[in-house]
C-alpha cells in the first residue's frame, strides 16, 4: 500500500464563502496580518498496485475534485 | 388508458420523494420509487423525476456521489434519447455534477441555510418547464438550501427561471433554474412540489411537473 495525499483547494478567482468567513474571525480575534485565507481539503488515499499517484490522478478527474471551481495536487510523501 | 409512469429516484439521503410522489400524481401521472443501485429506469417510464434532500449526506460535494451511482448511467441513456429529466434542488445539483447540466451548485454567499418564498421570472419562456408563461411572468415557489449558488457559463445554458429582486444566494446572473440547450432536461434549486396547493399559497410548481407528461 502507498499513502497517496490529494489536496483540493477552491481555484483562485472563485469566490470562497468559507476562506472569507475565517478571515474574518481571525481578524476579530487580533490576527491583524492576515490577508488571505482559503479553505480547501485534503484526502489521504490507501493505494495498492501499480502507479498510485497515476490512479489518484485519475479519481480527482473523476470524482474527488470539479475542475471547473476546484484545483488538485497529488503527491506521494516518502 | 393506463398511466403514464415516471420514475422518481431514491437516494440515501433524499428527503423530498413523497412530496415529488404526489406532485407526480397531480397531474395524472403514477410515480415509481427508482433505487439508486438500480441500472435501468422501471418499465414504461416517460419522464425522471430527482428530488432534493442531502444525497449521501452531501458529502465531497452536493451531488457528487449520487451523479456515480448506477442509476445515474439509464438516466443519461434517457436524457441522452430526449426524456424529460426534473431535477430539483439536491436533483440539481446531481444533474450538474453528472454533467447532464452545466455548471456546479456553490454554497450560498452568506454560507446561510436559507428557506423562503421565492418569486422567479420567466427568463426563457421557449421550454416546456414554464407551461407557456410568457418571458417576464412571474413563478412563485419556495426554496430551501444552503449551496444553490450556480456557477457557470450562462451561455453554455437556458435560462428557464432567476430570482426576482436581490439575489438570495449569490447565484451568477441570479440563476434559480436551467435547463440543457435541448430543453429536456431542466434543473432548479426551488421546490415546486412545495407549490401544488392553494393551501400552501402557491400552484405555480404544478407547471414544472405538467411537462413531465406533456
Amino acid at each position: 500500500m502507498t499513502l497517496v495525499v490529494v489536496t483540493v483547494m477552491p481555484k483562485k478567482g472563485v469566490l470562497d464563502p468559507q476562506g472569507q468567513a475565517v478571515q474574518g474571525a481571525l481578524q476579530h480575534m487580533g490576527f491583524g496580518d492576515v490577508s488571505d485565507v482559503r479553505v480547501g481539503k485534503r484526502i489521504e488515499l490507501e493505494i495498492g498496485g501499480s502507479d498510485p499517484a497515476g490512479q489518484a490522478t485519475k479519481m480527482c478527474e473523476d470524482l474527488l475534485a470539479n475542475n471547473l471551481i476546484e484545483d488538485y495536487s497529488v503527491e506521494v510523501p516518502g | 388508458m393506463s398511466q403514464p409512469r415516471v420514475a422518481v429516484l431514491r437516494f440515501p439521503g433524499t428527503l423530498d420523494h413523497e412530496s415529488a410522489a404526489r406532485a407526480v400524481e397531480g397531474v395524472g401521472a403514477e410515480p415509481v420509487f427508482t433505487h439508486h443501485e438500480d441500472a435501468a429506469l422501471p418499465d414504461g417510464t416517460v419522464a425522471v423525476v430527482i428530488p432534493g434532500g442531502f444525497s449521501y449526506g452531501d458529502h465531497l460535494r452536493p451531488g457528487a456521489l449520487a451523479s456515480r451511482t448506477p442509476i445515474m448511467g439509464a438516466v443519461k441513456a434517457h436524457a441522452a434519447g430526449g426524456g424529460r429529466v426534473l431535477g430539483i434542488c439536491n436533483g440539481f445539483q446531481i444533474l450538474c455534477e453528472s454533467g447532464l447540466l452545466p455548471g456546479v451548485l456553490r454554497p450560498n454567499a452568506s454560507l446561510s441555510f436559507i428557506c423562503r418564498q421565492a418569486e422567479l421570472e420567466v427568463a426563457d419562456s421557449g421550454t416546456a418547464w414554464t407551461g407557456g408563461r410568457a418571458e417576464g411572468e412571474t413563478l412563485s415557489i419556495p426554496f430551501k438550501h444552503h449551496d444553490g449558488a450556480w456557477f457557470g457559463d450562462p451561455g453554455s445554458t437556458r435560462v428557464v427561471l432567476r430570482y426576482r429582486g436581490e439575489n438570495p444566494n449569490g447565484s451568477i446572473d441570479k440563476i434559480a433554474g436551467i435547463s440543457n440547450l435541448a430543453g429536456n432536461v431542466m434543473g432548479l434549486m426551488p421546490h415546486p412540489e412545495e407549490a401544488q396547493d392553494p393551501l400552501l399559497g402557491s400552484v405555480d410548481g404544478r407547471v414544472l411537473f405538467a411537462a413531465l407528461v406533456a
